[in-house]
């Protein structure tokens, strides 16, 4: 489902318009950023385990073909199917053509941001597939017809009560029933029958361990298991970054991964998927999509590190009071503002500047990507691209002018507090974004420089 | 010790009371400071915003004024930090790399350079602390509340020094305020509502004065103050330490 919006800050204007709201949607999700904290400060090697994190997924960078030649080795001995898909449309083909192949036009899909990202639930339900999400935050969002908003936690936007009332809608549930286990129950009502009747699952893939040929799964709800258990087919599909060298490096990425995501010391299914059962088919679709290219950028390649945990969404303090559908794309966040331009400069460009780049994503990665470095990297590119607003090139240009010369910079100074001293009104009006909801400075008698002038001699 | 004071350019202009009680604090440590009166602004705004190709006059000019010092201060974390990450000219002069090396904001330079361990100012009001991002995340200034890692402050322990202050609690030690350069204007929405927040936890813990080592972080959450008609006011921590009375 691909989102409407195509602008950070305009989106983030109507998302303020019902100030109680962006509270409640900042307080739920600071309320995981403490969770995490708490998780991560109870254990006196997190920092260690990050640096750990961070030097083995540089390791696999580094060394990403060798590792993906060994795990797609090892994984067809163990009799699974592997498919390499150069990006989203051969993706979304090939998952297509399984379907085909087996006569199949309903799917059950555990969530996958991947599939996200390639559009696949779009592409399959053209081609008259109807795929059934069985993540329950993903399916709320499905059942409204919306994008997810959160890598982790996709309806992270919706109250208890609107939730009651689409499962009303859709599920016939009680009109006005918003006790959560209620609605849960229900919802697994629902699911279970689907997951009983499809004979095709599609999972998301967190961890693929090139010694192994294995693949592991994280979910809280058990969703993956029961659709890749039930079904005939079983399609994993996943992002090339996702491998890990061996078995044992996932001692710390499990460790870190619950912790940073939701503040719980184990996600509650981490399944390990390794050969079809009899009778089953497993299928292994690897999603370039861009990746190679960014692995091929020096500035930004530390971001396909990302282990998809959501911890810097959680405590961006300008996603918690935009939302996630301000970032128009499958991933949010600052982690998605660095990924995406990589996609599309033109079309994402306004994401590097949605930050203040205050530095908390870096801090809370797991695996220490330097997200708001990139972030800042990310703006020159863009700008030096042509991509800037023909006002904001010739204002930055202006300003680049002045200030490189003192005699003008002490001129318009004097000017500005001039101006804000005589006629404030030129300045404080509804024109100005600082004056919409901030006083102007008080203007002072005279500059620093006068002062010093005065009063010291160099 | 030959001390550059290093002066933010919307600070010499807008408030030149910061300006005079760094350089005040810094005579009075002993300091012989020089204030290179050619300077004019950092580059961050422009370079911030996308357009460092733009801020090439500006470093180059920040070069020639600031050469030749034992030390440069500045009492703005934010503008500390963008000289010592991103002074690069194309001249690429071996002044820059001492410069870069040299660069300390205000209370950095008095903790770990002048081992400042004793300080005459009272200021008997409640006070809110207010972490820049680019001081604590870019210079270290404090902790960290993210990472799992020994707390500690190098404003806060100036601020300790001083008589009668008392440091009020806060529900979010080091979220960001929102001023975030042109990004204050760019996404005015998310700003404007990150400083209405930010002010809001102060004021609930009864602040009398919200303080820190970034004037812009202040500058923004004044405006908000100001609007709102609020009693709390903003002080530079310069101010404080300088001794002021109120």
């Amino acid at each position: 489902m691909h989102s409407k919006v195509t602008n950070h800050a305009d989106a983030a204007i109507q998302f303020n318009l019902d100030e109680p709201r962006v509270d409640w949607h900042d307080k739920t999700l600071w309320f995981i950023r403490e969770k995490r904290d708490l998780a991560s400060h109870a254990l006196p090697e997190w920092e260690q385990l990050r640096e750990y994190a961070s030097q083995i997924k540089n390791n696999v960078l580094s060394n990403l073909s060798q590792y993906l030649q060994e795990f797609e080795k090892n994984a067809i001995a163990n009799g699974v199917i592997v498919h390499w898909a150069a990006d989203a449309a051969e993706h979304n083909q090939i998952v297509h053509e399984i379907l085909k192949k087996h006569k199949v036009d309903r799917m059950v899909k555990s969530k996958s941001m991947l599939t996200e990202e390639c559009g696949l639930n779009e592409h399959l339900e053209h081609n008259g597939i109807e795929v059934i999400d069985t993540d329950l935050g993903e399916r709320i969002v499905q059942l409204a017809k919306e994008p997810p908003s959160h890598i982790v936690l996709p309806c992270i936007h919706w109250k208890k009560e609107e939730i009651g009332e689409l499962f009303h809608e859709h599920l016939g549930t009680d009109k006005g029933a918003s006790d959560p286990k209620y609605l849960t129950a229900a919802a697994r009502e629902h699911l279970r029958e689907t997951f009983l009747t499809r004979r095709v699952a599609l999972t998301g893939v967190n961890f693929a361990v090139a010694e192994t040929g294995e693949f592991v799964v994280s979910t809280n709800e058990g969703n993956a298991d029961m659709g890749a258990h039930l079904a005939d087919v079983h399609i994993a599909c996943m992002g090339i970054e996702k491998i890990i060298p061996k078995q044992q490096h996932l001692s710390v990425f499990l460790r870190l991964l619950a912790r940073s995501a939701t503040g719980q010391p184990i996600t509650t299914y981490s399944s390990h998927f390794k050969k079809p059962q009899p009778h089953q088919e497993m299928h292994l679709v690897l999603v370039d999509n861009g990746r190679s290219v960014q692995l091929g950028k020096e500035d930004f390649r530390n971001s396909l590190k990302c282990i998809r945990c959501a911890a810097c969404m959680n405590t961006c303090p300008v996603y918690r009071r935009s939302g996630g559908h301000s970032y128009h794309n499958a991933v949010a966040g600052p982690i998605g503002s660095i990924l995406t331009p990589n996609f599309d400069m033109r079309v994402n460009k306004d994401l590097p500047f949605a930050s203040t780049l205050c530095g908390s994503c870096s801090n809370v990665c797991p695996v220490k990507i330097d997200i708001h470095d990139q972030l800042y990297k990310w703006r020159q590119v863009l700008m030096k691209e042509g991509l800037g607003p023909t006002t904001k090139n010739a204002s930055m240009k202006m300003m680049g002018w002045v200030l490189s010369k003192p005699a003008l910079y002490d001129i318009s100074g004097k000017a500005a507090r001039w101006v804000l001293k005589n006629t404030p009104f030129v300045v404080s009006n509804g024109m100005n974004p600082w004056f919409k909801q901030r006083e102007m400075p008080a203007p002072p008698k005279e500059s620093f420089k006068e002062w010093y002038k005065k009063n010291r001699k160099n | 010790m030959r001390v550059a004071l290093f002066i933010p350019c919307y600070v010499d202009q807008f408030y030149p009371n910061v300006a005079i009680a760094t350089l005040e604090l810094l005579e009075k440590h002993g300091c012989k400071v020089t204030y290179p009166l050619k300077q004019t602004c950092c580059g961050q705004p422009m370079a911030n915003s996308g357009y460092e190709h733009e801020a090439e006059g500006c470093s180059q000019l920040f070069a020639e004024n600031f050469a030749g010092y034992d030390y440069i201060v500045c009492p703005s974390g934010s503008c500390t930090l963008h000289i010592k990450h991103h002074l690069h000219t194309e001249k690429n002069a071996p002044e820059e790399a001492h410069i870069r090396k040299t660069v300390y904001e205000l209370c950095e330079f008095m903790v770990d350079v002048l081992k400042v361990d004793d300080i005459k100012a009272s200021f008997p009001h409640k006070v809110g602390m207010h972490q820049s991002c680019h001081g604590q995340r870019g210079l270290h200034l404090s902790q960290m509340s993210e990472l799992n890692a020994e707390p500690f402050s190098k404003p806060g322990s100036l601020l300790a020094m001083v008589k009668d202050v008392e440091l009020i609690k806060l529900d979010r030690i080091d979220e960001c305020c929102g001023f975030g350069g042109t990004f204050c204007v760019a996404e005015e929405a998310v700003s404007a509502k990150m400083g209405k927040d930010r002010v809001a936890d102060h004021v609930r813990h009864e602040a009398e004065y919200i303080t820190g080592a970034d004037m812009s972080c202040l500058m923004h959450m004044e405006g908000i103050l100001k609007r709102q008609n609020s009693k709390t006011k903003i002080i530079h921590i310069a101010e404080i330490l300088n001794g002021i009375d109120n």
